[in-house]
């Protein structure tokens, strides 16, 4: 019975389908359980949080990416996956820090100041939490002294900095100079990203790390993880 | 069912109806005065014994036919509306109908040339550490082989609804003889889709046509399927009646097989360069051969074949990527469709000699204008260049990919209650979530099929390497099985028609 349910939230979290009300790729699935039932239906079984996380999710989200790789799957399809991989990841957070298991880390996300875009952080966001990560969105147009007062309130290994114009691009060097004023530069690791951001001005404005796109982004994040 | 095609829901018309009417009557003004030469004399006599003015010029050995108008208009009544072209898969047969503006893509028609591309690396001269892969390209004479593989190809393009073979079989043993029944049965065999052919010599058509029989499993069956068809292009512009494909057109329909009845004048030399006057030209010479189809066999089933050019400006050839072709076959698509007769049209022809960026745009102006004109058979679409004398197999997988993108932009847009309903419940869960985020909703889009895949031949990066990955595609679609034709038909058919050669034959070992 227990293979069974987590067997049934692999196959959901590989077909992106959050809840019951999910038409799934076919459209016909609408009433039958998704992942967050899945996964508060295995808890009520008394299963082991560890064990939906690395055979339900985990193993899932490795088929997905295979898919993505074989070119089977698209973006929306590794997305909608993530999604509901953070969905469930927040329904088992009590129950894993009861256990004694922590997130994978802990990542702050913002698009800074004067820029409304916030696409590309959302994407972020979703595979961020899809992975395991903890993840907490400050939104769009956030100035520097929110940021410098949230990473000093919420202490997060990783940072992550979204924008899309070139005119709000340089907002990122005043946060990171902002975190370095406030004495918390050392205590984050600092990533960014998006449309008009490359490698060259990560370095030039002293950012730890810079991510092409989402899935390089997690990549990264894992690696400054690391190397911290 | 039939294969699906694309229904156009909006078509794009040049001529409004008083432009119409004006065409038709320059067309019935054409045939009345000056008339058709004829070269032909069972036709000239069908037309004569029909109240045609027929007079004779011994010295050219021709007829000079003057139709009445009353003559075409009772024609008319009798051409069927609606063209069935069977397959040896029938959920690959095709429902032409002149009433409704379902478009299907074909192949066609007869190269000499055979394009082959290659991959080849080539160094940097001042850094030999830089290479890069570059497609060259190969011409060769195209031959039964390459026909079988052209063939195989065609099964395996999803936009490809209809065959027509798009290589001249030049092989030393193939002869005017034996050519007919080689060119159908390698098609045949390595096909489930409608093969539509001309005639090389008349004298093979009752063999061809038995090979069709065998595989339908009877002359019955073969009429309520019919898998083959054939075009004549009767006319040799401007106006002349030839006698070698007229008896053709006599013979197949005599035979009840379907027929497109082609003509095929270049604007500005066998024909008008002006619009209204090529057109109402074409128009005079197709619906004289339809004239002549129904007054032979009544109700023969025929499909209203135009196929006007431009002439080139730089050496009178055929040019097929300019914007008056598009005038021209718009014009005759609209005719067709004033008489109720599904449309046999061209798009897709490139005229520079290989693919790239020249052969995309002068192939896609007319696969999307023409389409969206409600053609119901549009043939030239895939793979040809240099203004049709080649083939090549890279740029047909190409444009499969291009049809297809042209197919899902024709589609009937879905707004009605229930979609507009789905919309708003959408977008009200999406605005309750945190991310706001629509993407889970194109899933199941995706897998419907309403949702268009990216370009499949897109590169890394800043690369272009749509050349390299569409000759990539090529060899993988050439790997894939077909359906040949199974062994005892195919035993049957090597007994009863002559002329096949045998290493045409799969089952055959050795």
């Amino acid at each position: 019975m227990n293979d069974e349910v987590i067997e049934h939230i692999k196959q959901n979290v590989i077909q992106g389908r959050m809840d019951k009300e999910d038409e799934g790729f076919d459209g016909e699935m609408v009433g039958q359980p998704g992942v967050k039932e899945l996964v508060q239906q295995a808890l009520d079984e008394g299963i082991d949080p560890r064990r939906i996380v690395v055979k339900g999710l985990t193993e899932a989200m490795k088929i997905v990416g295979e898919k993505y790789e074989a070119k089977e799957y698209f973006i929306p399809d590794m997305l909608a996956s993530a999604e509901t991989v953070g969905a469930a990841m927040d329904i088992l957070a009590p129950y894993l820090a009861a256990s004694g298991v922590s997130p994978r880390g802990k990542v702050l996300m913002a698009t800074v100041k004067g820029d409304l875009h916030d696409i590309g952080k959302n994407i972020v966001t979703i595979i961020l939490k899809g992975a395991g990560y903890e993840v907490k969105d400050l939104g769009a147009d956030v100035g520097p002294e929110q940021i410098v007062a949230s990473v000093r309130e919420e202490q997060p290994d990783l940072l992550g900095l979204s924008a899309l114009l070139t005119t709000t691009m340089m907002a990122m060097k005043e946060t990171i100079e902002s975190l370095t004023q406030a004495g918390l530069r050392d205590k984050v690791k600092v990533i960014i990203g998006g449309a008009p951001i490359s490698a060259e001005f990560a370095a030039e404005i002293g950012a730890d790390g810079y991510g092409a796109d989402a899935f390089h982004a997690v990549r990264i994040v894992g690696e400054l993880q690391q190397s911290s | 069912m039939p294969r699906e095609g694309v229904l156009v829901h909006s078509i794009y018309e040049r001529l409004n109806r008083d432009q119409m009417e004006r065409i038709h009557g320059a067309s019935m003004e054409i045939l009345r005065h000056p008339g058709i030469i004829c070269y032909n004399r069972d036709a000239a006599d069908v037309f004569s014994s029909h109240g045609a003015k027929v007079t004779t010029d011994p010295a050219a050995r021709c007829w000079q036919v003057s139709i009445p108008e009353a003559l075409v208009l009772s024609v008319l009544n009798t051409t069927p509306k609606v063209v069935r072209l069977g397959a040896r898969r029938e959920e690959n047969s095709l429902i032409l109908d002149g009433g409704e503006p379902r478009v299907y893509f074909s192949s066609g028609s007869e190269t000499n040339v055979w394009l082959d591309m290659r991959v080849e690396t080539f160094v940097n001269k001042a850094d030999h550490s830089i290479e890069l892969e570059l497609a060259t390209f190969h011409q060769r004479r195209g031959m039964l082989a390459d026909l079988c593989a052209a063939a195989r190809l065609g099964e395996h393009l999803d936009n490809l609804d209809g065959f027509i073979r798009p290589v001249n079989i030049q092989d030393e043993d193939i002869t005017e003889e034996n050519k007919d029944v080689n060119k159908f049965f390698a098609c045949l065999n390595n096909m489930t889709k409608h093969v539509m052919a001309g005639l090389t010599s008349l004298d093979r058509l009752d063999e061809v046509i038995r090979m069709a029989e065998i595989i339908t499993d009877g002359e019955e069956e073969l009429r309520r399927n019919p898998i083959i068809s054939f075009i004549t292009c009767v006319f040799k512009s401007p106006l002349q009646m030839v006698d070698d494909t007229t008896q053709k057109c006599i013979e197949v329909v005599r035979r009840g097989m379907p027929l497109v009845i082609s003509a095929s004048p270049q604007g500005g030399s066998t024909a008008p360069i002006k619009e209204d006057g090529m057109v109402a030209q074409i128009n005079a010479e197709i619906l004289c051969g339809i004239a002549l189809s129904q007054l032979i066999n009544p109700g023969t089933p025929v499909i209203y074949g135009s196929v006007p050019t431009r002439a080139g400006l730089d050496d009178l050839a055929d040019s097929y990527g300019v914007p008056e072709f598009n005038h021209y076959n718009v014009d005759c698509v609209q005719m067709a469709r004033f008489y109720g007769l599904p449309c046999y049209s061209t798009a897709g022809v490139a005229d520079v000699k290989v693919p790239g960026i020249q052969a995309t745009v002068e192939k896609l102006f007319s696969h999307i204008v023409i389409a969206l004109s409600g053609a119901q058979y549009i043939h030239y679409a895939f793979g040809l260049l240099d203004k049709t004398a080649t083939f090549c197999p890279v740029q047909a997988v190409l444009d499969d990919a291009h049809i297809g993108m042209v197919k899902s932009l024709l589609c009937a847009p879905k707004v009605d209650e229930a979609e507009v309903a789905a919309s708003l419940e959408q977008i009200r869960k999406v605005m309750a979530t945190p991310q706001k985020f629509f993407v889970r909703y194109i899933r199941p889009k995706l897998r419907s099929g309403e949702v268009t895949l990216p370009y499949p031949f897109e590169g890394d990066k800043a690369k272009d390497e749509v050349l390299l990955q569409a000759h990539k595609r090529v060899q993988e679609l050439l790997q894939r099985p077909v359906e040949h034709i199974p062994p005892q038909t195919n035993e049957m058919i090597f007994r009863e028609v002559p002329g096949i050669l045998h290493r045409l034959n799969v089952y055959h070992e050795g």
